[in-house]
């Protein structure tokens, strides 16, 4: 099987692979593999690469690593044919890109599983299921949960699968975004309509509510205007402040990177719990390789 | 469209200022394609995403503003020699979905089809969306239909289908 899309997931399969996850976390993988992971970053990424090749290791695997600065795409050599080539070479694709579809595409193109690893501002499966399994481990449940999602909202592709996720598990979700970096409309109605999600918009940084407050990077690129930008970035910036009214419990995840939008003051409250999540991308991808190599 | 396609397409042409109407006749075709109730000034289009252009091999005629009782105005293509197929058939759906196909064979009307977009697109539309993959890498287009409108295959975005037909 490949994994392109949150929308192709069911929540049952996603609940099997957050407790093959748990079974990770403690050290209990059932299985272990001798094959080879390739890693095809046309993008940069710390976490998500990082991540899989230390999960294939983990789980017996060997990893091989592609970057384009080095490799024939610098010749013009095409995306696809890249992807068929080093379909050759390995087990199962981790894939990552700048064009939206780029994953599906290969997926249809080759028969090594293919895992996406982010395309464009479309889709990031695996983060979302990374931050459902955060969210379940800190708050015991994602139902009924109150979960604010801030930033970008727009064009932040793990926001597109987060929502959609938090909605097929029936979370409250509070959407926080500047004006003009609005989740897409098509995308709130397509998740009310098909969870009867309960979705609030608001613009201001207020967490009375929340139990969860997910924030991700303002992306100063998106703005024609410099210093609207600068403007937006610093209305978006998360100090203790924000978090006076908050519950005393509330949870702050983030996908990372941060650049400056978290304060250091919250970065060392007992709140901050993002490290903690993106530590949870080697059981999470773990599980996620091991369910794709057995189905 | 009856059974025959003997009769000429008759079309009530304005002229100017005068008020004067004048009947336009165009021959009927013997085999080949009748796209009729196209809604009027979507013809051009029509004609022009079949890609029928001046290498086609038939006799083509493009008539607009035909008065029409169901659409009020409405445009007719007619195709000499081509018969159109599935992958045509869908393209004419998502630019003209009221319209209707007449097969012509010998003069007489073979098939009718009353158009229908399906539920899965292949090979017709274009995806709007410029950082979609499909349109930099070779990949058939490929769009299901949703409430909402289509959804690219790759890119996952929605789109109505006047937006694929660009």
């Amino acid at each position: 099987m490949d994994l392109i899309s949150i929308r192709d997931l069911e929540k049952k399969e996603i609940e099997k692979i957050l407790d093959l996850a748990e079974d990770m976390a403690k050290g209990k993988a059932k299985r272990k593999y001798d094959k080879i992971i390739a890693t095809l970053f046309f993008e940069p990424s710390t976490r998500t690469r990082l991540s899989f090749q230390s999960a294939a290791l983990r789980l017996g695997m060997n990893y091989i690593d592609f970057t384009p600065e080095t490799s024939s795409i610098k010749k013009g050599e095409t995306f696809l044919d890249t992807v068929k080539v080093i379909s050759g070479y390995a087990d199962i694709l981790v894939i990552r890109h700048p064009k939206e579809g780029a994953a599906r595409l290969a997926a249809d193109v080759v028969n090594t599983p293919v895992i996406n690893g982010g395309d464009g501002g479309n889709q990031h499966p695996t983060q979302a299921l990374i931050d459902l399994f955060t969210i379940r481990k800190t708050k015991g449940k994602i139902a009924n949960m109150n979960i604010s999602l801030a930033g970008d909202l727009r064009h932040a592709r793990t926001m597109q699968s987060l929502v959609y996720a938090l909605a097929m598990f029936g979370a409250k979700i509070t959407l926080i975004s500047p004006k003009g970096l609005e989740l897409e409309p098509k995308l709130v109605k397509e998740i009310e309509e098909k969870f009867e999600a309960k979705i609030k918009t608001k613009s201001d940084l207020s967490f009375e509510d929340a139990d969860v407050l997910y924030i991700c990077r303002i992306q100063e690129e998106r703005f024609a205007d410099p210093y609207e930008a600068k403007r937006v970035k610093e209305q978006f910036m998360l100090n203790m402040g924000h978090l006076q009214n908050a519950k005393k419990d509330i949870v702050i995840l983030s996908p990372l990177p941060k650049i400056n939008e978290i304060s250091e003051e919250v970065d060392t409250s007992d709140k901050a719990r993002y490290f903690e999540q993106a530590h949870y991308g080697i059981p999470v991808r773990m599980a996620i390789i091991d369910y794709v190599l057995s189905n | 469209m009856s059974q025959s396609d003997k009769m000429p397409i008759v079309a009530m042409q304005q002229l100017g200022n005068r008020g004067k109407t004048q009947m336009l006749n165009v021959e009927p075709i013997e085999n080949g394609t009748v796209i009729d109730h196209i809604r009027a000034g979507k013809g051009k289009k029509v004609v022009e995403m079949l890609g029928i252009d001046k290498n086609s091999a038939g006799r083509v005629a493009l008539v607009m503003n035909v008065p029409s009782k169901r659409l009020n105005k409405k445009d007719i293509v007619k195709i000499e020699g081509t018969f159109l197929n599935e992958e045509q058939t869908n393209l004419v759906a998502l630019m003209a979905p009221q319209s209707t196909i007449n097969i012509i064979k010998n003069g007489k009307v073979v098939e009718k089809r009353e158009v229908e977009i399906p539920n899965l697109l292949k090979k017709v539309g274009i995806c709007p969306n410029p950082n979609c993959i499909c349109n930099t890498e070779h990949a058939e287009r490929i769009f299901s239909k949703e409430e909402q409108g289509f959804r690219c295959h790759y890119c996952e975005r929605n789109f109505k289908a006047d937006e694929l037909v660009r």
